[in-house]
């Protein structure tokens, strides 16, 4: 037993603990580690094919592309809806159905888009930037690039179905959204500390995904229309901020629902409850604010934009860092600081996690200034600093929720647990600081065929991507050889 | 820029990296009061807070006083030399192709099909400056080339299959 077990009192369980509930979460980590693993490994053909080390035809490599992108943010979405899901239901009573009719509609979208890449060839990339779509110049067709579409469309609905199941039962336990969110403490200046973490990020995760998500639907149905009426032109700086307000919040939310696995098991090790508080409680409605309005940031090479946003943008960007750093991290440095926490692996990965979105957000925040942007803008920085915050960020706190789940009644890390941990942390950090230097040297993103002095870097990402992968397939092995054994009261 | 850029991130990611280190490493053993540790660890947030606060004012106000984007700056007089570039998949038509250092370059950028990206490289390892190509849109970029010699243009916005081939050169000659 954990000294958490001994001085701080468990979450109340309030959603029933099913048999059902127990496959419904096993379902998403096998899905989950599964596509993850399939999506590291076009990752690192792309390296590969970039390095000179395997032939890749460019219309293959842009379908890669593409299948890794829509299939990476797809299922961190899913996963890090998966642990919101996972520590919520301990506060609210969340549908055992909702969170099933999630993965059924996301697994349609997925062989639709499966379908629209596999067999049409849509290589329009993960933003299907508009009037891009329309244009795949004989490689793809319009049902391709529609179907693509509708995929995204099948994948959002099953993220509304979720997120509104989680609103109304936010609004059932605590009253409104606002109360979720903690902002009637906020202003009062009566905090209950024992408002729980995981409810107002949870909170946050709906409010700002489902405005995201919208937005999505709308920027797609917008492009179904242009795709089969071409007369109907579409105002290409109007869908292009569409996309990035999607797809910025679509994926800053997956890390928002993973933070809440940081809140839940670090406490667990430390036997210090992560108490909310005024800052806390102020940090999360800003953040509320500043990921609905930072995506400017993505358009800044975007002249036409007005200017204010494009300041907007910046300064937005670099006051999001923040929250991240000095209040979810710091909170998590404090919370473990001379702790006496016992150390196994899913500890590690939870921190490590909070280490990869502390410092990722760092090159983000750079690159938003525009002066910056001017030279690095659609470089290797910008792959640079996402994978930094997804891959040794988000993906971490996950896989570290995971193993947890599966592995709290009986954790032991043997030698080899140790070393894959910090093989994964130091290839996972050289992997992107080539991503980052890379950008520094003027190396474009998304090109399938590179120059000869850029060849070396993508050599050296490769090799750095390949230990990755195998140190994930490790743990995601552990994982699933261990999923049976899943607790939901871990 | 890009030097100062990577310099500046790697110096802040050492320092968070450090820092957790320095933590976790001190983690273990015998455990602390939490309060005490809380007591200790929060003191020193709030000023951290009005710190970067203070800073983000400074950098906001340092870095966009002048407009970053010269062609759009509130003061920006006209150009010397007005070249016109249209992008589609995949090819530049640029013209003029030749223009003259030392001089304000504005770049008319148009598209007729999809996004592209418009970015001068002054060597395989260089970006000189870039804008986005929108169909639509005209993006006006102003450059002036200190260096004679010929630069690159690449197309930096993922405009399909042969979006990597997508490229022309700038020729940059001495005196006017």
């Amino acid at each position: 037993m954990s000294a958490y077990a001994a001085s701080v009192k468990p979450a109340p369980f309030v959603t029933p603990d099913t048999p059902r509930a127990k496959f419904a979460f096993q379902l998403y980590a096998a899905v989950g580690i599964s596509v993850f693993l399939l999506m590291m490994v076009a990752g690192v053909i792309m390296r590969a094919g970039q390095g000179a080390w395997l032939g890749i035809p460019p219309n293959y490599f842009y379908e890669v592309l593409t299948l890794h992108g829509a299939g990476m943010v797809g299922t961190a979405g899913l996963a890090g809806a998966a642990v919101m899901w996972y520590f919520l239901r301990r506060y609210v009573e969340l549908s055992n159905g909702a969170f099933l009719a999630m993965m059924g509609l996301s697994l349609v979208g997925v062989v639709l888009i499966l379908l629209s890449i596999g067999l049409g060839g849509f290589a329009g990339a993960w933003t299907f930037l508009y009037p891009l779509p329309g244009h795949g110049m004989g490689l793809w067709g319009t049902g391709a690039a529609a179907t693509f579409m509708i995929g995204y469309l099948a994948i959002g609905v099953g993220f509304l179905v979720f997120y509104a199941d989680c609103a109304l039962a936010i609004i059932r336990r605590y009253g409104s959204l606002a109360r979720g969110l903690g902002l009637d403490q906020l202003i009062s200046g009566k905090v209950d500390p024992a408002h729980p973490a995981a409810v107002v990020a949870s909170t946050m995760a709906v409010i700002v995904n489902v405005l995201g998500i919208l937005g999505g639907a709308i920027v797609l149905v917008m492009t179904l229309v242009a795709l089969y009426e071409p007369g109907i032109a579409m105002d290409p700086l109007l869908m292009k901020n569409l996309i990035y307000f999607f797809g910025h919040v679509f994926i800053n939310v997956t890390i928002y629902m993973a933070v809440i696995g940081v809140y839940e098991i670090i406490p667990r090790y430390t036997g210090r409850p992560w108490k909310v508080n005024r800052a806390f409680l102020g940090s999360w409605a800003a953040v509320v604010l500043l990921v609905l309005s930072v995506y400017p940031h993505h358009l800044l090479m975007d002249y036409a934009m007005p200017r204010w946003a494009a300041a907007m943008g910046q300064i937005v960007s670099y006051l999001s860092g923040i929250p991240v750093i000095l209040v979810t991290a710091w909170g998590a440095l404090v919370n473990l600081h001379r702790s006496g926490a016992k150390w196994d692996t899913p500890l590690r990965l939870v921190v490590l996690g909070v280490f990869g979105w502390a410092a990722g957000v760092i090159p983000a925040i750079v690159d938003a200034t525009i002066r910056v942007n001017l030279v690095m803008h659609n470089t290797l920085w910008v792959p640079g600093h996402f994978h930094f915050y997804l891959l040794l960020g988000m993906l971490p706190m996950v896989l570290g929720t995971l193993l947890y789940a599966c592995t709290r009644e009986g954790r032991a890390s043997a030698p080899l647990d140790k070393l894959v941990f910090w093989g994964y942390a130091i290839a996972g950090v050289l992997f992107c600081g080539v991503f980052l230097d890379s950008g520094v040297h003027g190396i474009a993103r998304r090109f399938a065929t590179y120059d000869a002095p850029w060849i070396g870097y993508a050599q050296a990402g490769a090799v750095a991507g390949t230990v990755v992968l195998v140190c994930v397939l490790f743990l995601g092995g552990r994982i699933l050889a261990r999923l049976p054994r899943a607790s939901l009261a871990a | 820029m890009q030097q100062v850029a990577w310099e500046l991130s790697l110096v802040l990611m050492a320092l968070v990296g450090i820092v957790f280190l320095w933590v976790c490493a001190r983690s273990g053993g015998a455990p602390v009061d939490a309060a005490t540790v809380s007591a200790r660890g929060y003191r020193w947030r709030g000023p951290l807070v009005w710190v970067a606060l203070v800073a983000g004012v400074v950098i906001a106000i340092g870095t966009l006083r002048h407009w970053p984007l010269p062609a759009y700056a509130r003061d920006a007089g006209a150009p010397d030399v007005v070249v016109q570039a249209t992008a589609r998949q995949w090819s530049w038509d640029i013209v003029p192709d030749t223009v003259p250092a030392g001089k304000t370059v504005e770049f008319q950028l148009h598209s007729t099909d999809v996004n592209h990206g418009f970015a001068l490289y002054r060597d395989a390892t260089h970006v000189v400056a870039q804008a986005q190509v929108m169909p639509g849109y005209v993006n006006r970029l102003r450059v002036r080339f200190d260096q004679p010699g010929e630069y690159q243009v690449l197309c930096l916005e993922y405009c399909g299959i042969a979006h990597a081939n997508m490229r022309a050169v700038v020729k940059v000659v001495a005196g006017s």
